[in-house]
């Protein structure tokens, strides 16, 4: 008797009692479901955090400087200066002035707008392209120029479209709008990246202060390790300590954020997959059951010939296919919740979230129900295959 | 001549507790290739014990019980199922047809256990239907047949698998006097054919249609001989215990 036929026979038995089989494959129904909607949130999550972060550039890296207690300082000058000692790694530089004031456009306050203090080259850095007037130059910096470049959301929503030359208050300083960005989403929304606006740090850091962020970009991202060596030497010549400053890469935060969620889908996954065992476990009660139930069929086959190991082949096979079926199904469900939840996700946070099962992700739930069928189907079957034929012949 | 079937000195003990029940006791017969005898005997005789022995699913206590030659007692589970499947055809009372098959299915179960391709055994568990009169009703299902014909199902599976001894256990138990006489001549037919049958029951009147009779009593042989000698239906000691057979 080979394995097809008894695999013949798992499926004639499951055809003939399909709400048994339906209730029994429940469990692993849902635990592969789960399973795959989960690893496609994550896979989802990440493809938009990485996309997310390519728009900012993946060849930047941060420094931030807590001067607070150290001996010696660092301006943006010294800063400069840095970078263009290790023009080799590094190529543009531009403080970044984060301003904590309100932006107050002729009697309305704006609270949702994100200002920031940066240099000339900041635009090139973070890839932004001025679609009116001008964007800001050297001589703003070097004249603490009353000036800013506001994003698409604020020209189009507070000026009518027409920014340029208007002015506006930042932190209480009046400043000239002097150019307005191209915009980035695809819709103008508060609070979204167009809801924005830049002046010349010279000017921001005399409303808040000195500089301590500085945006850096790389010549080349292949040398990240090298880029980030070369620039914490100078900053330690500087401090003479390595307390006082802390430089992170955009990759690395990427990688930080990607290993996070992968974290979270792995716990999230993990706990999916109990219910997979506990779908084993059903499995494994009703095959139980179905021993029991058919120990007058076991008996009659083993008077007409039937090993115990084709005894135990068909019981095994039968849990296996019964719960490789309910992976089948919970694949299909699992990619139509993904469908629905994607959709359900933009609609909600406006935001487009694929929620995307992987092939490995789908693989390897096939391959757990499988092995579950078989792991929880042995006890039956040896059950089955152990009964004495001639009790077995004579239960009613 | 050779004998098929030889029991010598069979003995078969079972224990139920500090007591131990003697089922056989030492019982010697030799059934030669191509007879029809009975194995009689009321409820307790040790009947069934002799035909779970000769049907090798169960194997003697003590004392040796050769099929074809074979020793049977020194036989491993597996050489049992393969010696039921080869050399063995059984005939149930109950019938014990699978429900969920169909009526080819079901009669080609042995020959799946015997490794017979699907084609070839599909064909020759047709054949075996229509011998047995149900050739067109191959794909019905048990339950949509009367008794006798369901035991004729199971006929024709004893018969597929062409094995050496043909078994029946209280073949005519659950039918009706018309139907069980129709049995016991197809049984008769396949005598005549050379098959070699052992029928087992507690009816005279189903034994006496065998060509001999071994009468069982408390597990010990009190007749073995022809079956129209008139101390074949005599049950010596107890004349009323013949109607307590068990029907189960």
């Amino acid at each position: 008797m080979s394995i097809l036929e008894s695999l013949e026979l798992a499926l004639k038995n499951i055809v003939s009692s399909k709400v048994r089989t339906l209730l029994t494959m429940l469990g692993i129904i849902i635990g592969v479901a789960a399973v795959i909607v989960i690893v496609g949130l994550g896979n989802g999550l990440e493809i938009y955090v990485t996309e997310s972060f390519s728009d900012m550039g993946t060849n930047t890296l941060t420094v931030t400087v807590m001067s607070r207690g150290a001996t010696r300082s660092l301006d943006a000058e010294d800063m400069y200066a840095i970078v263009e000692e290790n023009s080799e790694y590094l190529d543009l530089c531009s403080p970044t002035v984060t301003m904590a004031g309100f932006v107050k456009i002729g009697s309305e306050t704006v609270d949702t707008t994100s200002s920031l203090g940066v240099s000339e080259d900041y635009f090139e850095i973070a890839r932004l392209e001025v679609s009116q007037g001008r964007g800001l130059q050297y001589s703003d910096m070097s004249t603490r120029g009353k000036v800013c470049v506001i994003g698409a959301y604020l020209n189009q929503a507070y000026f009518g479209g027409n920014a340029v030359g208007q002015t506006l208050r930042v932190g209480g300083q009046s400043l000239e709008v002097v150019g307005v960005l191209a915009q980035q989403d695809e819709e103008l929304e508060e609070g979204g990246s167009d809801d924005c606006l830049y002046l010349p740090y010279t000017t921001a850091e005399r409303i808040t202060g000195e500089t301590s962020t500085y945006t850096i970009t790389m010549r080349d991202e292949d040398y990240i390790d090298e880029s980030v060596a070369a620039l914490e030497a100078s900053l330690y010549a500087v401090f003479a300590s390595d307390d006082y400053y802390t430089v992170t890469s955009m990759s690395e935060i990427l990688e930080t954020m990607t290993s996070m969620i992968n974290l979270l889908v792995g716990v999230l996954a993990g706990i999916a997959a109990i219910s997979l065992v506990v779908g084993g476990i059903g499995i494994m009660n009703i095959m139980l059951v179905s021993v029991t139930e058919r120990t007058r069929e076991i008996g009659i086959r083993k008077s007409l010939g039937a090993k115990e190991r084709y005894i135990m082949q068909q019981f095994v096979i039968e849990a296996a296919a019964t719960s490789a079926l309910g992976g089948i199904i919970g694949i299909l469900l699992g990619d139509g919740l993904s469908l629905v939840a994607s959709v359900v996700v933009e609609r909600l946070m406006e935001e487009s979230l694929t929620i995307s099962p992987t092939m490995a992700a789908v693989l390897l739930a096939f391959g757990i129900s499988v092995g579950i069928g078989i792991l929880f189907g042995y006890l039956p079957a040896k059950k089955a295959a152990r009964l004495n034929p001639i009790d077995a012949l004579h239960y009613d | 001549m050779n004998a098929l079937i030889e029991f010598q000195q069979v003995c078969k003990y079972y224990y139920m507790g500090d007591t131990t029940v003697t089922a056989a006791d030492h019982i010697s017969f030799q059934v030669s290739k191509g007879e029809f005898v009975a194995i009689v005997g009321s409820s307790g005789s040790g009947k069934s014990t002799c035909m779970n022995i000769i049907g090798c699913l169960d194997v003697p206590s003590e004392g040796t019980y050769l099929l074809n030659g074979q020793d049977v007692g020194q036989m491993n589970k597996n050489q049992l199922a393969e010696i039921r499947n080869e050399l063995l055809g059984f005939i149930f009372q109950q019938y014990n047809l699978l429900p969920k098959l169909n009526l080819v299915e079901n009669v080609e179960v042995p020959l799946m256990y015997a490794g017979v391709s699907k084609a070839e055994r599909r064909q020759r568990a047709k054949e075996a239907l229509e011998q047995v009169g149900l050739g067109s009703k191959w794909r019905h299902k048990p339950m949509e047949l009367s008794g006798g014909q369901q035991q004729r199902v199971s006929i024709a599976r004893a018969l597929v698998g062409n094995p050496s001894v043909i078994l029946a256990d209280e073949p005519t138990g659950a039918l009706d006097s018309r139907t069980g006489r129709e049995v016991l001549s197809m049984l008769q037919d396949l005598h005549r054919q050379g098959h070699t049958v052992v029928l087992i029951t507690h009816d005279n009147s189903i034994a006496v249609q065998a060509q001999r009779i071994i009468r069982l009593e408390d597990g010990h042989v009190v007749y073995d001989g022809p079956s129209d000698a008139p101390e074949a239906v005599v049950t010596p000691r107890s004349a009323g215990s013949e109607g307590e057979g068990r029907s189960a």
